[in-house]
């Protein structure tokens, strides 16, 4: 049997982790459940666990986020009740990306509607040759 | 389509490609592959004989060894790679929890490969998140359509 874990990041308005988890209960499948701060962890077989979530994902497609993840919950190895507490490998980038989802599900939002983005001129960092001037010019007065 | 992802973990990407209807190659299932075989006492610190084996296939012996181990997880990634998205010098991937010379290493080797490849900036306002999620969708149309042809 193919088993994979999953975690549902939820970035909503509209819906809590506890919400998501009642609907992952009431599905009926045969899949393990944890509840977490950012959403929930989702344990089975990969059809089960694949097609649970597509249902799961409709609940607020712009609000649920969803990716794999390699240690299924409670996993000794990774499960912070073991390992005396502290981030676990992986929690920086998540926290990173997790402060950047209220944008990205605008842009989501913003592509359903048929938006097309005008090209944006990027603000260049300083170059290198550039900040010498500046400091030349700094040192010698 | 496969398409490999950069930073290998990132929830963004592997959502988004999944959302638009392809496979994300990520780190997550290199992972689990070790942490579901048998016989592995701390996986997925434990390598067994075959990892440095693959690892050798990309970084010589010379090189750190973390580099190695680190290529035995994605090598598979990118051999298996079909098309690419990359982030261009994220922060996290850099530092304690990742490995430069190794980002540095899978940066090349996925160029080297000449496989379809989108490089953006990871977004800091609504309008970039905007573009990022755009050109995403649209470099995914477009494998979608490659895809329909080659059929």
């Amino acid at each position: 049997m193919d088993t994979i874990t999953k975690m549902i990041v939820i970035n909503s308005t509209k819906v809590l982790p506890s919400d998501i988890v009642i609907k992952l209960y009431e599905s009926n499948a045969d899949v393990m459940i944890k509840e977490t701060c950012f959403g929930a962890m989702v344990s089975g077989e990969r059809s089960v666990v694949n097609s649970l979530l597509n249902d799961i994902r409709k609940i607020d497609p712009y609000g649920i986020f969803i990716k794999e993840r390699g240690l299924a919950p409670g996993e000794p190895y990774r499960c912070r009740a073991t390992r005396r507490g502290g981030a676990r490998p992986g929690f920086h980038n998540l926290e990173t990306e997790d402060r950047m989802l209220p944008h990205i599900a605008s842009a989501l939002r913003a592509l359903d509607r048929g938006e097309v983005p005008g090209h944006k001129q990027r603000i260049k960092k300083l170059d290198v040759e550039k900040l010498k001037e500046i400091i030349e010019s700094e040192v010698s007065q | 389509m496969k398409v490999f992802i950069y930073p290998t973990n990132s929830l963004i990407l592997s959502d988004l490609v999944e959302r638009f209807g392809h496979e994300p190659l990520a780190l997550m299932q290199e992972i689990g592959k070790k942490v579901r075989a048998q016989g592995l006492d701390s996986p997925p610190l434990n390598i067994t004989p075959e990892d440095p084996k693959i690892g050798l296939k990309y970084a010589a012996v010379e090189v750190p060894s973390g580099v190695r181990g680190r290529m035995s997880l994605f090598g598979p990634l990118i051999q298996s790679a079909e098309a690419a998205i990359i982030i261009r010098d994220p922060v996290i991937p850099f530092g304690c929890m990742g490995c430069a010379r190794t980002n540095e290493l899978v940066n090349f080797l996925i160029r080297a490969k000449k496989i379809p490849l989108l490089e953006l900036d990871y977004p800091s306002t609504e309008d970039e998140a905007k573009e990022f999620v755009y050109k995403i969708s649209e470099f995914l149309k477009s494998l979608t359509e490659k895809k329909n042809e080659q059929h």
